[in-house]
């Protein structure tokens, strides 16, 4: 069991908490993940770690509530107790000393983001992070990133906060600019990170990404998590979660992606009525 | 003394109905009532040489224990099946007995073999109704501390031997959920996870430390566990890794999994008990298509059934004569309803608009020349292709090793395939202090071979323990 030790909300259904885990924040790099379980019957779900803070022996996740486990996971509170957590897992981030980067996050793509920024600042890169949401409400981390990077730039997609347009337009605008980068990170959700790669693709422009697919284990025994990348196999747990974004086969991910969505939908729904029945008092 | 034998077939073990039993998730076997399992031990002539103890892994005293079940001692029965192993009612279950005691059995040779292996699990079922337990006291402390890596077969022996021999045994496991294969692989209906359970609880009562969500690779590598974590010993029994997919088109579509998953979602996350009991979702196919011919395939194809499929095909590319699957689990296969299309292998998975299996493309084999293994290697008939309507199709074609020790542990040999290099007799590795078992070592096998391997390298672990350089691999052989 490992307490929740600090939550505060985001965004809109996107919850930040700070949980126990000593042995997972001693060895955790910028890049890898855990998988949590909120109950004896709950799924195994995976979440980067944002954050870890190695003096209280913690973790922090970003988790935006979308399905019934991640609700669920947002309706725990400080001094609540999360089932299970295993990690850090996935392989780290490479990082190249002294290399100029562009990390753009979209909506919640901006957590994961976030510890990539930090390990590149710690290894004397630069870094301008592109910071997207929908509205003001759903661009998360801003002034955390403003305290790590050299430059932050925040998109809404209407006008509500910096610069109106998608993460692309404010990475083309730096492009047209001249500025040069060594590599760019994007994580968001696929069709970002799909236009990303359509920006710097013809520029020959080395591009990561993170990839989130259905994960069951975690640790390579499934292969659920499979995705095509150059051509290749690749096990997103053991094999990434990050990769060449010029390689990956985002379409046959998106499809991948929906494979459970009527099963995922209708655990939502029960979930709905039953957090609705507690909530109101039927007559 | 040879005893007048008054029968001889086995008594048959009573099943659930095979139509019933195929649409739910109970346990398959009902197991023998007392006097059947009575009756079936007096059946053990016990004769002089003992063949069938040479026949186990774990060096069961077979004939002791059916001479105490055919004299209703059956607390005897299960302190002498305890005494050389501690997963009785799993082994009762699971283990392939035709292969190893049984077809050893003196009485075999004319008739049919004592069915060892219904008898040791009635002992297990009955000690666990009557509450038995073993009470031999374990050795007192020696103050070393192991650290086992999976909770499988081989971990779970290893660590049960090293307890009663005082030492101090961690298990790390990387899933939520101790048991490996026992919990996430073989299904409910062979092998219920209650009983799984009731034997880890036995294995915590004689002081085995169990830590669960532990990615021992990650979490800690193996020589963390030595320099931060003060284990003076290893053992490294990660089990079967990841799942290989044939490389053909439409491998990556929706409703296309590993065994490993579709198991895994099914025993271990109970996907069949979503949305209300898990949260798990699993694909309930109607027209499920399994391949592969060994046991992982059989509980696939199966459990397919259970999750409501109308048509449940398996699709093996020899005969039936070379599955590696055991017999009993062919037949109850077939008995529940299963197709079985031998002589056939995938091509290519077809896919809907939406991305999604909508048929599987087969084409059909004819057996050549024996190859190395000695079996006779399937080749492929031009033009005879055919589709099968589907909506789901597993693989169940073996695994390649874990790749999260190997490439954390730099100074471990593997051999080619990712295997760690262990020494036979006492799963002695390269590295000094590290030993390992099961099917990390060997490939695919069976629960009891890892058994046995967890077997001798508790052994071996207890002789390093005590002298760090008495035997296995020492760093000077390197």
């Amino acid at each position: 069991m490992h307490r929740i030790l600090d939550k505060d909300i985001l965004a809109p259904d996107v919850v930040r908490f700070w949980i126990e885990g000593a042995h997972i924040a001693r060895k955790r790099k910028p890049g890898q993940f855990v998988i949590i379980r909120t109950s004896e019957e709950g799924e195994r779900i995976p979440l980067t770690i944002a954050d870890v803070d190695r003096t209280r022996g913690a973790i922090s996740i970003i988790v935006q509530g979308v399905g019934k486990s991640t609700k669920q996971l947002n309706a725990l509170n400080v001094g609540d107790s999360i089932h299970d957590v295993a990690g850090p897992l996935g392989r780290a981030t490479e990082i190249h000393p002294n290399s100029r980067v562009c990390c753009i996050g979209g909506g919640i793509g901006t957590a994961v983001v976030y510890p990539i920024a930090c390990g590149v600042k710690a290894h004397h890169g630069s870094v301008v992070a592109i910071v997207g949401g929908r509205t003001k409400d759903y661009v998360i981390l801003e002034e955390e990133l403003k305290a790590v990077v050299d430059q932050v730039i925040v998109t809404t997609d209407d006008g509500s906060a910096g610069m109106k347009g998608f993460v692309t337009d404010a990475l083309k605008g730096l492009l047209a600019e001249g500025r040069t980068f060594d590599e760019v990170v994007a994580v968001g959700p696929l069709p970002m990170m799909k236009a990303v790669v359509a920006v710097t693709k013809p520029l020959g422009i080395k591009t990561t990404v993170s990839l989130n697919p259905v994960m069951v284990d975690g640790t390579g025994m499934c292969g659920g998590c499979r995705v095509s990348v150059g051509g290749d196999q690749k096990f997103v747990c053991v094999d990434g979660p990050e990769f060449d974004g010029l390689q990956v086969d985002f379409d046959e991910l998106s499809a991948r992606l929906r494979a459970y969505h009527e099963q995922e939908q209708e655990a939502l729904k029960l979930y709905n009525d039953q957090m609705a029945c507690h909530a109101v008092p039927t007559t | 003394m040879a005893k007048k034998i008054t029968q001889k077939t086995k008594n048959p073990m009573p099943n659930q109905d095979a139509l019933e039993r195929a649409r739910n998730f109970e346990e398959v076997s009902l197991g023998y009532p007392v006097d059947l399992a009575v009756l079936e031990a007096q059946r053990c002539i016990q004769c002089k040489n003992n063949p069938c103890v040479a026949g186990c892994p774990v060096e069961i005293d077979i004939p002791k224990f059916l001479l105490q079940v055919g004299d209703r001692d059956f607390e005897g029965a299960y302190k002498t099946l305890m005494d050389r192993n501690v997963l009785p009612a799993v082994c009762g279950r699971v283990c392939p007995q035709e292969e190893q005691c049984e077809v050893k059995c003196t009485l075999g040779v004319k008739f049919e073999p004592v069915a060892i292996g219904r008898v040791e699990r009635f002992v297990a079922d009955y000690a666990k109704l009557m509450k038995f337990t073993d009470d031999t006291p374990p050795a007192p402390p020696t103050g070393h501390k192991v650290a086992v890596v999976g909770s499988g077969p081989a971990g779970l022996t290893v660590a049960a031997d090293l307890a009663k021999m005082g030492h101090g045994v961690t298990i790390f496991e990387a899933l939520h959920k101790a048991g490996g294969v026992l919990v996430y692989g073989i299904p409910e209906f062979r092998l219920p996870k209650a009983i799984v359970e009731h034997e880890i609880e036995g294995l915590k009562k004689i002081g085995v430390e169990i830590k669960t969500s532990h990615v021992i690779g990650q979490t800690f590598t193996v020589d963390e566990l030595f320099t931060e974590l003060g284990y003076e010993a290893v053992f490294i029994a990660t089990g079967a890794g990841l799942p290989t997919f044939p490389k053909i088109p439409g491998i990556n579509l929706i409703g296309v999994y590993s065994a490993n998953e579709y198991l895994t979602r099914s025993n271990l996350m109970k996907a069949y008990l979503f949305p209300s009991g898990s949260d798990t979702p699993t694909i309930r196919g109607k027209n499920v298509a399994v391949i592969g011919g060994g046991n992982t395939a059989m509980d696939a194809v199966r459990t397919s059934l259970r999750l409501g499929a109308d048509n449940a095909y398996l699709i093996y590319r020899r005969t039936r004569a070379e599955m590696p699957a055991r017999h009993e689990e062919i037949d109850h296969a077939e008995e529940e309803g299963v197709k079985i299309i031998m002589l056939a292998a995938p091509e290519a998975i077809l896919a809907d608009e939406r991305s999604r299996v909508r048929a599987i493309r087969c084409i059909r084999m004819e057996l050549g020349e024996p190859d190395k293994s000695g079996r006779r290697s399937p080749v492929p008939q031009k033009g005879s292709e055919f589709d099968i309507d589907v909506d789901t199709v597993v693989f169940a074609i073996g695994q390649g090793a874990n790749p999260l020790i190997r490439s954390t542990t730099p100074d471990l040999p593997v051999n080619k395939w990712g295997n760690i290099l262990a020494d036979d007799s006492t799963g002695a590795t390269q590295k000094p202090g590290v030993f390992a078992g099961g099917d990390i070592v060997t490939g695919g096998a069976t629960v009891i071979s890892a058994m046995g391997a967890g077997r001798k390298a508790a052994r071996a672990i207890d002789r390093y323990l005590r002298n760090p350089s008495a035997d296995g691999y020492s760093p000077t052989d390197v």
